[in-house]
């Protein structure tokens, strides 16, 4: 057994920069000659833009170039793409408006790109900015989701009524009946929040130009250098894809919202070849972050669910509207389709299950994947809505979910909505949270609670997540427009230390340390050995990038099979120095053996062999160097409970989250550390979602929740200590480590479980952000105005 | 332009600013300190804590021209001369108290303050005190582990070991 392998809590490699200040971050990167872009961006919701008048900002310090969509139509750059298709139910293509660099003939939300400045120091290019003259002519916006369909206002001319897609999935006929015969029918109406990513780097970019090699360098805050690389180059057409490299260093967290390929990056590397080939260097201040990140979830939706007299349950029909913004964003038309619909079974049996989505235009900010994407949404409605029905048929919810769970001797699991669920064990992680939670005991609590003049309530969610995203012929035949394989590449050194190459890109999840916990594992080397490389396009394998929940699942497994090449590999080249059958030599713990004999081989031999192969098999190529790449045969399917218990002062309205409780069924875990870290980090992230964060837009368009003074995050003191489990898993049967994949599973879970305990506690619905000011209301029976 | 000068880091250091130049922009432009983050536009985040004069102030909340004569330690400064870890710094390793890193060194110069000023604080202190610095990764849950861990180490007591 190696030190630090698989299971181990082995220390971050990548802490000792972190803690110091020497991480690199792509803002802390600075190049010889470097100037700075700023964006001018339209202070409008919906406008036509007349003209940039860039004659205003001529003689202004510092000025070296300003460019507006002219200049991008000149050079006959193309547009932003979305990747993901999808029909509507007559089978019909969705609707996409043209999604331009920096903004054609009008603007489409407040934050839109409209040109850039660039000059020698950044304040120049801000005062300049600030002075570059616009002239706009307004035009009406259509700002809310329930207003899109039948606004008189349309966001592209050629989408009518702002509809994108009417799509659906499931049985329309079966679920009709079922619910025509049902004994009792749960109905609830809710609104998903929409919410900004907010990762505490701001975006940021560096494009440079070459003119020796002719070729383009563009440092961004991507969660996959490669996807931005084949964006830009066969979309965008900036430079062939040989010519550009793209360079993810340091990322300061992402939570999906650097999965996508933005105007800003494009722009800048672009104009450097404007500007002489000198870096042009971009950094979002967080207002701007704010108005032009794309943003999560928004959905609104009416749901109903089917019981029978034994309290089955038989039938789920869902309605969900999705808001899209202004133009639609590289996975945008996946997370309200794909990752929601497919989701609506949960952990249950429910034989017949439909759902159609209608997904449109407004004059916001885009809206695309936000940690869980698709899932939280789904997870919210389904959990919210079991928690209701167990309520109004007179069911403990426990009893009630353990009752309609898919049991565990059901897998694999075809569910009527798509997805083949390969193993799980609902009943177990109900169990042990139930147990860690001591539910049995809560009645005690709450009565102590009522003494002392507060409401105490429980709330139970039992979600399911769909990870590792994606096995290509699945997902290709439900409109990807790539597949979502991932690849690797190990090699040796002649002195036996390794370097793995991985085409997924950490953003926080420390991937230098699980993929080397994997690879010492597998290959019997020290931890301390072996060096993960990733995130530059020069240096790395073709790879999809980190987001899904995918990089250990699909991109570890892609490093274990090239760990199980050179092993192949490596016994041929033993049963050559050790004179006996390849068939014969065993590999365990880094030594290769003639089996039932103490005649064995060290890795470090066998490598060295390969490299200077003075005694070497005839056939065989020298040295030791493996690359592999794996599509997976299906989706992950994390699964499990949080049970969370809440007071509130019903004199205010505050909410405090007295417990919260996770037991999560990941499959395998690499290290229970980062497992454990990130399950911290999406709870809070749930917990932000359903009692503080939300991005509102006036009527006009105008975000009114554009910074940290107006848009609430989660602070230390909002959030309890947790009571994280990982224990009991089943391990996940498409890929070889058995793992699932952990980043989302907090922030796909927790929502309905804080939801649901309030809701135990003050006795009527509440939506999210359940804020002081709502729950009080809800409370006395008062519906409050527009905030 | 001004001339400013200040001991950072146990150096003398001098430069030409603007006056609207803010001491995070002197560090990281100028003198190339990039450790020190900028999360934010409002004074919220507290990704650019550094200590003035022995206690943490938000870098991006100062002018360069305030900190003139000032001594300033930045979370480059933070560990001995030997590379040896600050106590607040080890500890944030031990109890994986950071994911992505970006906010990590304005945290641990936030809390050494604290524990400067609290050596011995509770929980509910140490989650109060973070009020000026948002964590987008670790839910804070394994900040404040590794703070209180931190906070038993400087007293001398046995450090928590990692579960």
């Amino acid at each position: 057994m190696v030190a630090n392998g698989i299971g181990a809590r082995a220390l971050r490699k990548e802490d000792q920069r972190f803690i110091t200040g020497k991480g690199r971050y792509t803002d802390d990167i600075n190049q010889h000659g470097q100037a700075f872009a700023v964006f001018v961006r339209s202070p409008h919701a919906h406008a036509k833009l007349v003209a940039v008048d860039k004659a205003s900002v001529a003689g202004m310090p510092g000025v070296l170039a300003v460019l507006d969509g002219t200049d991008v139509a000149a050079d006959g750059l193309g547009n932003l793409i979305c990747g993901w298709l999808v029909k509507s139910k007559d089978g019909s293509p969705m609707k996409m408006g043209a999604h331009p660099l920096l903004a054609q003939g009008k603007v489409r939300y407040v934050g839109d790109r409209v040109a850039v400045v660039i000059a020698e120091t950044y304040a120049q290019a801000r005062d300049a900015a600030e002075a570059l003259a616009v002239d706009y002519a307004e035009l009406p916006a259509t700002v809310a989701l329930a207003d899109a369909h039948g606004s008189s206002t349309l966001v592209h001319d050629e989408v009518e009524n702002n509809l994108i897609f009417d799509w659906e999935l499931g049985d329309k006929a079966a679920v009709d009946a079922a619910m025509a015969s049902a004994a009792h029918v749960t109905r609830i109406d809710l609104v998903n929040n929409r919410l900004v990513p907010n990762a505490m780097e701001p975006r940021a970019a560096i494009g440079s130009y070459d003119s020796g090699l002719d070729q383009f360098t563009c440092y961004v805050t991507s969660q996959n250098p490669h996807v931005h690389r084949l964006v830009m180059s066969a979309f965008i057409q900036i430079a062939p894809e040989h010519k550009l490299r793209v360079i993810g260093p340091d990322v300061g967290g992402g939570f999906g919202s650097k999965i996508f390929i933005y105007g800003e990056e494009c722009v800048v590397t672009w104009a450097s070849k404007k500007v002489g080939g000198r870096p042009v260097k971009w950094v979002a201040e967080r207002s701007e972050s704010f108005l032009s990140d794309a943003h999560g979830r928004d959905h609104i939706s009416h749901a109903e669910l089917a019981i029978d007299a034994e309290g089955n349950t038989t039938a789920l029909r869902v309605n969900t509207k999705a808001n899209i913004g202004a133009y639609m964003s590289t996975f945008s038309s996946c997370v309200p389709t794909y990752l929601y619909g497919t989701l609506l079974a949960g952990q249950y049996k429910t034989p017949a299950i439909y759902c159609d989505v209608q997904a449109y235009y407004t004059n916001t900010a885009p809206v695309d994947a936000y940690r869980g994407a698709g899932r939280p949404e789904a997870s919210f409605l389904l959990e919210t809505l079991y928690e209701q029905a167990a309520k109004e048929i007179g069911k403990d919810p426990a009893e009630f979910r353990r009752q309609n769970f898919i049991p565990k001797d059901a897998f694999p699991y075809q569910t009527p909505v798509a997805l083949i669920y390969d193993v799980g064990d609902y009943a177990t992680t109900l169990d042990r949270a139930l147990e860690l939670a001591d539910y049995a005991g809560f009645k005690a609590r709450k009565a102590e609670a009522e003494k002392r003049g507060m409401r105490r309530g429980i709330g139970i969610s039992c979600y399911i997540e769909a990870c590792g995203i994606a096995p290509s012929a699945v997902v290709g035949s439900l409109g990807a427009g790539v597949g979502l394989w991932e690849s690797a590449k190990v090699r040796f050194s002649h002195t036996g230390k390794v370097q793995v190459m991985t085409g997924t890109h950490s953003h926080g999840q420390g991937h230098e340390t699980t993929f080397s916990q994997l690879v010492a594992d597998k290959l019997g080397i020290p931890y301390e050995d072996i060096e993960v490389i990733h995130g530059d396009t020069e240096k790395t394998p073709v790879g999809m990038g980190t987001y899904g929940s995918r990089s250990l699942a699909v991109g570890g497994e892609a490093i274990a099979k090239s760990c199980d090449k050179l092993i192949a590999k490596g016994k041929k080249i033993a049963a050559h120095l050790l004179e006996a059958s390849e068939a014969d030599i065993e590999f365990k713990d880094g030594q290769f053996t003639v089996a039932g004999t103490d005649r064995a081989k060290a890795m470090g031999e066998v490598v060295f062999a390969a490299y200077v192969p003075h005694n070497y098999p005839a056939d065989l190529e020298p040295g030791m160097e493996e690359g592999a790449f794996f599509d997976p045969p299906n989706f992950t399917f994390p699964a499990g409970t949080y049970v969370c218990e809440v007071e509130v002062d019903p004199e205010t309205g505050v909410v405090r989250i007295e417990r919260l409780v996770a037991v999560d069924d990941f499959g395998n875990v690499i290290n229970p550390n980062i497992v454990e870290g990130q399950v911290h980090g999406g709870l809070t992230q749930g917990i932000g979602q359903a009692l503080l964060e939300s991005a509102i837009y006036d009527g006009a368009g105008q975000l009114l929740t554009g910074s940290y003074m107006d848009y609430a995050m989660p602070r230390a003191d909002d959030v309890p200590s947790f009571e994280v489990e990982t224990a009991a898993g089943t391990a996940c049967t498409s890929n070889s480590m058995g793992v699932k994949g952990c980043g989302e599973a907090g922030a796909i879970g927790s929502p309905p479980a804080v939801i649901n305990a309030i809701i135990d506690a003050i006795g009527v619905r509440v939506e999210m952000p359940a804020t002081p000011q709502r729950v009080w209301a809800a409370m006395q029976g008062l519906a409050l105005a527009a905030e | 332009m001004t001339k400013v000068s200040m001991t950072i880091n146990g150096k003398e250091m001098s430069g030409e600013v603007e006056g609207r130049t803010l001491l995070v922009d002197f560090l990281r432009q100028n003198l190339g300190l990039t450790g020190t983050h900028v999360g934010c536009d409002t004074s919220q985040c507290g990704c650019c804590v550094v200590h003035v004069d022995g206690r943490s102030v938000k870098a991006c909340t100062m002018l360069a021209v305030q900190a003139n004569g000032s001594k300033v330690t930045t979370i480059e400064g933070l560990a001995a001369a030997d590379g040896a870890l600050h106590p607040v710094q080890a500890a944030f390793r031990e109890h994986h108290g950071l994911q992505c890193g970006f906010c990590t060194p304005g945290m641990i110069m936030s809390a050494v303050d604290l524990l400067q000023h609290n050596a011995n604080p509770t929980e509910h202190e140490v989650r109060e005190w973070l009020e000026g610095n948002i964590c987008r990764c670790t839910g804070y849950h394994n900040i404040v582990k590794a703070i209180l861990a931190a906070a038993e180490s400087m007293r001398g007591g046995v450090a928590h070991a990692a579960e």
